[in-house]
């Protein structure tokens, strides 16, 4: 578990980081959101202490990390930038290789998380142990770059705009593989990104951020339906909040007894995948596949706030 | 390709004449006047190279580590405020003439090769400081971040990453260096050291064209040998990082 308590970064005597204290639980996706200068990136560096925090705390599972030598404390935390900020002097195995070998692990430990996180990435051991970063494209060098972060097996991931990066069918991908492996190894994960849309798919909880302030902290489906004020309105866009709040659930949730025509629907398809394919076939209703329906005035209901 | 065919053939005909230099005399004889000699034979022309090199080694050994080791002082912590001053030291290392350094030299350390070594050392300072900064510094925000990031110390930083990243403009600074060291070289011929520059200069003294020929000609080709060879390893190894 993570506690931010009374976090501020003064510079020149301004606040880029006002009073912020949040809570993300053990195996949560938090992302931090917000425009640019909102203070959502120094947020991120304060936890690992790139940035050293003017006044407040960080505690993680209970124990202050400012009792920690930095260099440390970075060893425990897995961090991805956008950009990947690979070692272009070093294979792709030895950059994965990187902090546990900082840690001093064994030879053959370290070779063998290494073909393990490749795996995991979907990156062939054998073809890509050896490349040089130069040598992947944009896609599989993000891919080793959360893969490197992950090496040490850290209880805790942070990830500034890892996908900033990304052409948006890879980065799609990648940020339906990001949320998989999280949820896969139970590691607690702190994202920051100025796409609404990304802290919606991935967050478990959003922090929108302006001007250095926590201006809300929430679960997506309530930031949608209750923002604390004007700004996060606007940042989430009033337009196509609807389908937003219907790209939350996923259609086994709300599956009913019934019969329907048609291709069926897999349950873990989105609510908005069903809404599109209702009105891409013009039914009323879809047949989910293993059993049930999904109608369209189910997904009415959700669509509303409530 | 043709230019690596040019660069072996330059290589053998440059070993040919090492090993036999009297074989080489007709080529020079139309250089010469009134039936003087056309090959330099007062000393082995092999072994003039031999110290030629081996002085032009040193210095730049003692160039590239002092560089180096200046630039990695500059480029952190406390040193940072002292980085203004070593490029003056290096500038003024290279602009002072060599000459006026074996001058100065001479009285303090004697005739020989110890004031050839002290001018070429400052002459060639300069390159090797001014790319190892350049190296050192060069580094993508994005690199030094996630090394930060990951929990490198600013030492494990300086040698797994600020120092192999900057190999490539180190090792062009030293090419310059050498390239400039060799040619320089010759004048310590003046100061009693052993150089190629006693060729030349006994060339200069008969009047003896073909002697200042084959003086030039011998460091021209090495220098131009040295050279392509660094070309080659900074190409390998920026090949290997993806620089292109």
């Amino acid at each position: 578990m993570i506690e931010i308590r009374n976090l501020s970064r003064l510079y020149d005597g301004l606040a880029v980081v006002d009073d912020v204290s949040l809570t993300v639980e053990t195996g949560q996706l938090a992302v931090l959101v917000g425009t640019s200068g909102s203070g959502k990136t120094t947020l991120l560096r304060m936890i690992n202490r790139l940035v050293q925090p003017s006044s407040g705390q960080v505690l993680i599972d209970g124990v202050d990390t400012a009792t920690l030598p930095a260099h440390l404390l970075r060893r425990r935390i897995g961090y991805a930038i956008q950009g990947h900020g690979l070692f272009p002097h070093r294979s792709v195995a030895q950059n994965i290789a990187t902090v546990p070998r900082l840690l001093g692990w064994p030879r053959r430990q370290i070779d063998a998380r290494v073909d393990e996180l490749l795996a995991l990435f979907q990156l062939d051991p054998a073809a890509f142990r050896g490349r040089m970063p130069h040598q992947l494209s944009g896609g599989q060098a993000q891919r080793v770059g959360v893969a490197r972060a992950l090496a040490a097996k850290p209880d805790l991931l942070l990830m500034d705009e890892p996908f900033g990066a990304l052409d948006p069918l890879i980065r799609a991908k990648a940020q339906d593989d990001l949320r998989q492996i999280q949820r896969q190894l139970g590691t607690t994960l702190i994202l920051v990104t100025h796409d609404m849309t990304e802290a919606v798919d991935l967050g478990d909880r959003i922090a929108v951020m302006d001007g250095g302030k926590l201006l809300q902290y929430d679960a997506p489906a309530r930031i949608l339906t209750d923002p604390a004020t004007p700004f996060v309105r606007d940042l989430i866009g009033t337009a196509d909040r609807a389908l937003r709040l219907l790209s939350l659930a996923r259609v086994g949730d709300i599956a009913a007894p019934g019969q329907a025509e048609g291709p069926a629907i897999a349950p873990g398809a989105s609510l908005r995948d069903a809404l599109a394919e209702c009105l891409w076939s013009g039914r009323d209703a879809l047949p989910v596949e293993g059993g049930g329906i999904v109608t369209l005035n189910a997904l009415r209901a959700k669509a509303r706030p409530r | 390709m043709t230019g690596r065919i040019l660069l072996g053939l330059a290589g053998l005909v440059l070993l040919a004449f090492l090993a036999a230099p009297s074989a080489f005399a007709p080529l020079f004889q139309p250089f010469t006047r009134n039936n003087a000699p056309a090959i330099y034979t007062q000393t082995s022309l092999l072994s003039l190279t031999l110290s030629h090199l081996a002085i032009v080694a040193v210095a730049v050994a003692a160039s590239t580590l002092v560089g180096l080791v200046l630039a990695v002082l500059v480029t952190r912590g406390a040193g940072r405020e002292f980085l203004p001053l070593a490029r003056t030291v290096t500038a003024v290392g290279q602009t002072f003439p060599p000459v006026a350094v074996l001058a100065l030299a001479v009285p303090v350390m004697g005739f020989g090769t110890g004031p050839t070594l002290v001018a070429l050392f400052l002459y060639g300072l300069l390159p090797v400081f001014e790319n190892a900064l350049a190296g050192l510094t060069g580094q993508t925000a994005q690199v030094t971040e996630a090394a930060r990031g990951m929990g490198l110390t600013p030492r494990q930083r300086l040698w797994q990453i600020d120092l192999p990243l900057s190999l490539p403009l180190l090792l062009a600074g030293m090419r310059l260096t050498a390239v400039i060291s060799l040619g320089t070289a010759t004048i310590g011929s003046t100061v009693a050291a052993r150089t190629l520059g006693e060729v030349i200069i006994a060339g200069l003294l008969s009047s003896n064209t073909a002697f200042v020929l084959q003086g030039g000609l011998v460091v021209g080709i090495l220098a131009v040998l040295i050279h392509q060879g660094f070309q080659a390893l900074e190409r390998r190894i920026r090949g290997r990082m993806g620089l292109a």
